[in-house]
C-alpha cells in the first residue's frame, strides 16, 4: 500500500543523503521525496511516498528514527491527512488544440501561466491521482513536457508534526 | 548549556582541541597511522602523555585493534587515520565494527577546507563512503565545533545500540585556534535513546515465560554489549529453563553451565538449534534472528511459539521474525526489572512439563553432535587443538578469532564461561580481524593470555601486524590452524559444488616459524597430535613473549553440525551422519 510518510530533522549538510542512502541500501521502494527548511531554519521538513506491505513500512518508520538527525517520524496514513503536489505540464496548443486545452485545464482547475505561440504551460495542484488523471486525460503526443514536485504532506485538524 | 557546566580556558589549536577531548574521554590508546592531513594532530599528540599512541601497519588493523579494544573493556575504541588512502583503508575496519555494534570513534583527516570538493591529493568524501557503514558522523567545518562534535561522537558511539561514528576533520580546522569548552553533558533532541523497558510488557513477559511447557532463552550480542550476563544467569537460573548464545553472545551465558545448550545456528549443537525449533516460548535476548542464526525464516516459522524480543534498538523487533511481546530497552535494565517481578511472583515454572522438556532435550544432547573422531596418531584434528587450548588457558584466556572454519571450531570447543572472552568478527565475517583483536585484547589487559585462532588464509590478511606485535611487544599466541586450504570454501565446494575446488587451496605458503623469527618473536612447528598440549604449555608459559603457533591440521576437516543455507535450522547435516557429503547432497537436491 500506499504511503505518505513526513519527518522533521535537523538541517544539516548531509541529511537528505542519509535518508536517501536509507531507501536505497535497504531497497524500500521510494516515489518521490520532498524536502525544504521549515519556519524554525534549523529543521527540515520531508515527505517521503513510498509504498509496501505493513510490516515494510513498520520497518522503515523504525530505520528512519534510527537515523540520528532524525527528530520526528509520522506515518500520514495513520491519521486524516491532505496530500498535496504541484505540476507544470507543457502542452501543444495549435488550431483547434488551443481551445481544448484551455477546456480541459480549466475543468481540473488548472491554470494557464505560460502562452506561446506553439504551446501552453499548465499549473495544476491536487493529489497525485489527480494529477496523475490530468495527464491520462490529455493525448500522449500533445504533452510536451511535464515537471512534478513530489507530494507535501500534512495532518488534519490537531494532528501537528512539530518539535 | 549555561556556562557553569564549562570549563575555559585560553585559545588553543584544532590539534589541541582533539588531544585534550581524548583526555576529557578517558581514552587510553588511539590505534592510529599518520599522513599529510593529520600531520597537525600527530605533532599535538607527540606533545601529550595522557593516552598511548599504537602505531599499526595498515589503517585496518587500527580499526580492528580499536573494536577489540571496546569488545574486550565495554570503552569507546579511537582510531586515527589520515585523509584518502587512510580513511578507505579503515574502512572495512568500520563496517566491522558496524555490523557488531561496537562503539568506537574514528577520526580521519581531511584535506584542508578550501580543497574540498576539487579532486584535491588524497581527497577522498570520507563521510559519504563510510555513510551506510556507520552509526553516524560528521564532517567538521569550524574549529569552534571540534570539541562539541567529538563529544557527540562518542555519546552517540556508546549509548543505545553501540556503533562506530566517524569524524571527519579538515587540515585547516586542526591548525586554527579556539577556546577549549568541553561539554560535561550533552542532549541532543534528534537522538533519546530508550532504557528502561516498558513495565507492562516486562509483566506480560514474565507471565508467559511462567506459562511456558517448552521454554527457550535466545541471547545474542546485545547481552554482552549490555553487560546484562549476571541479570541473565539470574533469571535463568531462577526459572531453570535452557539457554542458549549465538556467535556473537558466547560467554554470555556461562558455556560450563548445566541449563547451556551450546551455541546455536548455521553450525549450532543438535539440542539448541532442536530445542529453538520446538519451544513454544522464546526468549529473545540481544539478538537479532538473523540468517546465520534462524536459517530460513518460513521454515522456522511454520510451527507456532510465543516469543518475546527484548532488544535497545526497535528496528531490530520484528525484522526478520514477527514477535509477540516486544520490549524495547537496555538488556541490562529490563532484565533486572524481570527478575524483581519474577521474585515477587507466586507462581512457578510448571515443573512437571519442564521435566517433560529437558528429557526430550537430553535425547537431543546424548547426539553429541559437537564431537569429532580423534582416533589419528598421526594427523591433529583442529577441534583437539582448541579443547587443548581451552585446557590449557583454564577456559579463561581472551580468543580471537580470524573468519573460517577454525573461527567455527574455536566457538564450539573453547568454553567460554565470561562475556568479553570471544572476540570475532560475527556480522561481517572479516577475515583478518585475529591478529588485530588480539592486539586491542592485549594492551587492554597486559597480563592476561591472548590467543589468536586463525587460519593460513586469514593471518595473512594482515600479517603485517606482527611488526607493530614486535614493537609494542605483545605476548599474544598465535594458534594457526593451518590446513592449506580456505578451509570454509573448500567445504562449502566439497558440499554443494562436487569437489571441485575452485581456487581454495592455499599454494605457496610462508614458513610461518621463520616468518615470526624474522620479526624476533618465536615460531613453532607443530605436526604430531601427541605434540600439541606440550607445545601449548611451553606456548603459553612464555608469559612475556609473543609466540606464533603453526599447527598443520588435517586438511579435509569439516564443521559440524550444519545447516544448508535455506534450510531449517533443525534441518542439519551431523558429522556423524554416515556419509557427510551424500547428506549434502540430498540436502541441497
Ligand atoms: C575479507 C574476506 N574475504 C573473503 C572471505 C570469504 N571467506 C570466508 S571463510 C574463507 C576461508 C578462510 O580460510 P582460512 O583463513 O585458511 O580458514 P579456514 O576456513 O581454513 O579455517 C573465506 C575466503 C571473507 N570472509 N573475508
Ligand atoms: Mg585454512
Amino acid at each position: 500500500m500506499k504511503h505518505i510518510i513526513s519527518l522533521l530533522m535537523e538541517n544539516e549538510a548531509g541529511a537528505l543523503s542519509r535518508v536517501a542512502g536509507l531507501f536505497s541500501a535497504r531497497a524500500y521502494n521510494i516515489e518521490s521525496l520532498t524536502v525544504a527548511p521549515t519556519e524554525d531554519a534549523t529543521l527540515s521538513r520531508m515527505t517521503i511516498v513510498t509504498s509496501g506491505s505493513d510490516e515494510v513500512i513498520e520497518q522503515i518508520i523504525k530505520q528512519l528514527n534510527k537515523l540520528v538527525d532524525v527528530v520526528k517520524v509520522l506515518d500520514l496514513n495513520d491519521g486524516r491527512y491532505i496530500e498535496r503536489e504541484l505540476m507544470l505540464v507543457k502542452v501543444k496548443a495549435t488550431g483547434a488544440l488551443r481551445e481544448e486545452m484551455k477546456r480541459i485545464s480549466d475543468i481540473f482547475r488548472g491554470r494557464i501561466i505560460d502562452v506561446a505561440d506553439g504551446s501552453y504551460t499548465i499549473e495544476l495542484t491536487g493529489s497525485g491521482s489527480k494529477l496523475d488523471a490530468f495527464i491520462e486525460a490529455l493525448d500522449k503526443t500533445v504533452i510536451l513536457e511535464t515537471v512534478r514536485t513530489g507530494a507535501s504532506g500534512i495532518g488534519r485538524g490537531d494532528r501537528i508534526l512539530k518539535v | 548549556m549555561d556556562d557553569s557546566n564549562q570549563q575555559k580556558v585560553s585559545q588553543i589549536s584544532g590539534a589541541e582541541i582533539i588531544m585534550r577531548c581524548l583526555q576529557e574521554e578517558n581514552v587510553k590508546f588511539v590505534f592510529g597511522y599518520p599522513g599529510g592531513a593529520v600531520l597537525h594532530i600527530y605533532d599535538a599528540l607527540f606533545k601529550q602523555n595522557h593516552f598511548k599512541h599504537i602505531l599499526v601497519r595498515h589503517e585496518q588493523a587500527a580499526v580492528h585493534a580499536a573494536d577489540a579494544f571496546s569488545r574486550a573493556t565495554g570503552e569507546v575504541g579511537v582510531a586515527l587515520v589520515t585523509s584518502g588512502p587512510g580513511a578507505t583503508n579503515a574502512v572495512t575496519g568500520i563496517a566491522t565494527a558496524y555490523m557488531d555494534s561496537i562503539p568506537m570513534v574514528v577520526i580521519s583527516g581531511q584535506v584542508p577546507t578550501a580543497a574540498i570538493g576539487m579532486d584535491a591529493f588524497q581527497e577522498v568524501d570520507m563521510v559519504g563512503v563510510t555513510r551506510p557503514c556507520v552509526k553516524h558522523n560528521f564532517l567538521i567545518k569550524d574549529v569552534r565545533d571540534i570539541a562539541i562534535t567529538l563529544k557527540k561522537a562518542f555519546y552517540i558511539a556508546a549509548s543505545g545500540r553501540p556503533g562506530p561514528v566517524v569524524v571527519d576533520i579538515p587540515k585547516d580546522i586542526t591548525a586554527e585556534f579556539a577556546e577549549f569548552d568541553y561539554p560535561k553533558t550533552i542532549e541532543m533532541r534528534s537522538y533519546t535513546p530508550v532504557v528502561k523497558g516498558h513495565s507492562g510488557q516486562i509483566k506480560k513477559a514474565v507471565k508467559i515465560l511462567l506459562e511456558a511447557k517448552r521454554p527457550m532463552v535466545y541471547a545474542g550480542g546485545g547481552l554482552v554489549l549490555g553487560d546484562a550476563s549476571n541479570e541473565l544467569v539470574k533469571l535463568a537460573r531462577a526459572l531453570g529453563y535452557p539457554v542458549t548464545n549465538t556467535l556473537m553472545g558466547l560467554g554470555g551465558y556461562p558455556a560450563t553451565d548445566k541449563q547451556y545448550l551450546g551455541m546455536l545456528g548455521m553450525h549450532g549443537t543438535y539440542e539448541a538449534n532442536n530445542a529453538m525449533q520446538d519451544c513454544d516460548v522464546l526468549l529473545a535476548v540481544g539478538a537479532r534472528f538473523d540468517d546465520r542464526v534462524i536459517g530460513n525464516p518460513d521454515h522456522f516459522l511454520s510451527v507456532p511459539r510465543t516469543i518475546i524480543h527484548i532488544d535497545v534498538d526497535p528496528s531490530s523487533i520484528s525484522k526478520r521474525v514477527k514477535v509477540d511481546v516486544p520490549i524495547v530497552g537496555h538488556v541490562q535494565s529490563v532484565l533486572a526489572e524481570m527478575n524483581e517481578v519474577l521474585a515477587a511472583e507466586t507462581i512457578k515454572p510448571d515443573a512437571a512439563a519442564l521435566k517433560t522438556w529437558w528429557a526430550k532435550i537430553d535425547v537431543w544432547r546424548a547426539k553429541k553432535s559437537a564431537s569429532y573422531d580423534g582416533s589419528s596418531s598421526t594427523i591433529i584434528k583442529p577441534q583437539y587443538v582448541i579443547e587443548k587450548l581451552c585446557e590449557v588457558t583454564k577456559g579463561d584466556a581472551f580468543v580471537t578469532s580470524d573468519v573460517g572454519q577454525h573461527q567455527m571450531w574455536a566457538a564450539q570447543y573453547y568454553k567460554f564461561d565470561k562475556p568479553r572472552r570471544w572476540i570475532n568478527s560475527g556480522g561481517l565475517g572479516t577475515m583478518g580481524v585475529g591478529l588485530p583483536y588480539a592486539m586491542g585484547c592485549q594492551l587492554a589487559f597486559p597480563d592476561a593470555q591472548v590467543a589468536c585462532v586463525t587460519g593460513e588464509g586469514s593471518i595473512q590478511m594482515n600479517i603485517q601486524e606482527l611488526s607493530t606485535c614486535k614493537q609494542f611487544h605483545l605476548p599474544i599466541k598465535v594458534i594457526l590452524l593451518n590446513n592449506r586450504y580456505l578451509g570454509m570454501v573448500r567445504q562449502w565446494q566439497e558440499f554443494f559444488y562436487e569437489n571441485r575446488y575452485s581456487e581454495s587451496y592455499m599454494d605457496s605458503l610462508p614458513d610461518f616459524v621463520k616468518l615470526a623469527e624474522s620479526y624476533g618473536l618465536i615460531g613453532m612447528n607443530i605436526d604430531k597430535p601427541g605434540d600439541v598440549e606440550g607445545a601449548l604449555q611451553d606456548a603459553f608459559a612464555m608469559k612475556d613473549k609473543f609466540v606464533f603457533m603453526n599447527f598443520m591440521t588435517d586438511q579435509k576437516e569439516n564443521v559440524f553440525p550444519m545447516v544448508p543455507n535455506g534450510k531449517g535450522i533443525s534441518e542439519m547435516i551431523l558429522g556423524s551422519d554416515t556419509n557427510a557429503n551424500d547428506a549434502a547432497d540430498e540436502m541441497e537436491g
